[in-house]
């Protein structure tokens, strides 16, 4: 596992509660009982701890990130984009 | 119960300055929302917004006035002398202390708040403006109002985000139609676009980059707007008495609360306000021909609205007008609900039917008339102005066309 991955999955952990065994690249987002509003709470911490602008915007969210694999490859690309 | 009639409006919005700016901008099609102007973008995402363009405060105010006020402030007050001037009322002795005024704010003087706490912050300063606090509270507008037009009887701000100058306006309707006040001069204003504010909005990512297409397939979330829209209301004996222009009568309000999710609404509560304004104005659903919606563009809100306006009318929800003028003069939070009313009474009283603007693709879910993208003329008898805000706090206006 990633760092990032890592430092992605204590960030939504901390935000939720959710059981750390169940985060997987491939956990579906809605399968994991992600509330819209815990979700725009992780990319805050996620932007906040990597230093990055992650586009998101709610209303076209299908679009964006199905999985968490999503989130981490995207994370993973705009770190590299940073440095 | 008196009946409540609107004698005066005004509005400050990004499709105009005055009702008749306002007018013709609907009646042309040509919505307000733009590249950002007013403030630097560079650290901005959301760059596009629908401000109010070319107002300058100067042309309105004294230096020394504008010491005072808020941009948020300079709205109302040149909305309300609007209003004033065209319900051609005068307030006398006898009348002020019967007149209510009731402009509602979302936030207050943002601008003024984030000018102030920047010097502080961020120079390093040891001290505000003197003003600061009667310029940023959020009934500054209110006062400022009240204090223009020599209103002495009950004022007030109200604040419920989204639903504010809703919540404003109902309650002034109420004041008048049930004897506490003559005459209520309402609505509500909001100068939300600084730099803090703006990063505010896109922290909860609902706000599009693009344009603000409510009800589409492709819609990506909200604009922000700015601006105010007042009204003058009266009871129908006393504007008949002095022969004042009667725009639309104010028929019903309707107020509910989710009591649900923060941010996401309900279709239920929605529902139960649009039917306590049908109940207020004990008028049949079927009646209603224009629903001015709150259609914020937003995933979550247009199939929300979509649904309650069905539960509501059922088989009359197909031939309904509904359109969101958000897609005009984008979304002015506190003032929305006002700047909204301005194109519900043109519905009612020159049959001028505001439509849907940007509108692309149908989206499945939300499966009513939008009225999408052009005007329509057609003689409207009752109407309803929805708003809904965050927080779950449900407001709907109903009028009539006044026919004499």
């Amino acid at each position: 596992m990633s760092d990032i991955e890592n430092k992605i999955y204590d960030i939504i952990v901390e935000k939720t509660g959710v059981n750390r065994g169940k985060l997987r690249r491939d956990a579906i987002l809605g399968d994991l009982n992600i509330s819209s509003l815990d979700f725009v709470e992780i990319l805050f911490s996620v932007e906040e701890t990597f230093d990055i602008e992650v586009p998101y915007n709610a209303n076209t969210q299908d679009q964006d990130f199905k999985t968490l694999g999503d989130i981490i490859s995207a994370v993973e690309t705009l770190v590299t984009e940073r440095d | 119960m008196r009946r409540v009639v609107v004698t005066g409006m005004g509005v400050v919005s990004a499709i105009g300055t005055g009702v008749d700016q306002y007018r013709e901008a609907i009646a042309g099609a040509k919505g307000g929302i733009g590249p950002i102007e007013t403030i630097s973008t560079e650290r901005l995402t959301v760059r596009t917004a629908a401000e109010v363009k070319g107002f300058d405060p100067a042309a309105h105010f004294t230096q020394t006035e504008l010491t005072a006020l808020d941009r948020f402030s300079q709205f109302a007050l040149v909305a309300a002398r609007e209003a004033m001037a065209s319900s051609g009322l005068t307030m006398d002795e006898t009348l002020a202390p019967r007149a209510a005024c009731i402009v509602g704010s979302g936030a207050g003087g943002q601008l003024t708040i984030e000018e102030g706490f920047r010097r502080l912050y961020e120079e390093g300063k040891h001290r505000v403006p003197p003003l600061t606090v009667p310029r940023y509270m959020s009934s500054a507008a209110v006062s400022q109002v009240s204090m223009a037009l020599g209103l002495k009887g009950p004022s007030f701000g109200v604040s419920s985000a989204c639903a504010t100058a809703t919540h404003a306006i109902g309650l002034g309707f109420q004041m008048v139609r049930g004897g506490l006040a003559d005459v209520a001069v309402v609505g509500g204003a909001e100068a939300p676009l600084s730099m803090g504010c703006i990063k505010s909005w896109e922290a909860l990512r609902v706000v599009s980059k693009d344009t603000c297409r409510p009800f589409c397939k492709d819609r990506t979330g909200m604009v922000l707007g700015e601006g105010a829209g007042i009204f003058v209301l009266e009871t129908l004996d006393a504007a008949r008495r002095r022969g004042a222009p009667i725009l639309a009568e104010v028929i019903g309000f309707g107020m509910s609360a989710d009591a649900g999710d923060l941010l996401s609404p309900s279709p239920e509560g929605a529902a139960r306000a649009v039917r306590a304004a049908l109940d207020d104005a004990a008028i049949a659903p079927e009646v209603v021909t224009y629903v001015n919606a709150h259609g914020t563009g937003t995933a979550a809100n247009d199939g929300a609205e979509t649904k309650a306006i069905h539960q509501v009318f059922g088989a009359h929800a197909p031939t309904l007008m509904v359109s969101s003028t958000k897609s005009f003069h984008g979304h002015a939070l506190g003032a929305s609900g006002a700047i909204e009313l301005v194109a519900t009474v043109m519905a009612v009283h020159d049959g001028l039917v505001a439509p849907t603007l940007n509108f692309t693709t149908p989206d499945p879910e939300c499966d009513l008339d939008y009225v999408p993208n052009d005007p329509r003329h057609e003689q409207v008898d009752v109407a309803l102005s929805n708003s809904f805000a965050f927080g779950g706090l449900n407001a709907v206006l109903a009028v009539r066309r006044f026919a004499g």
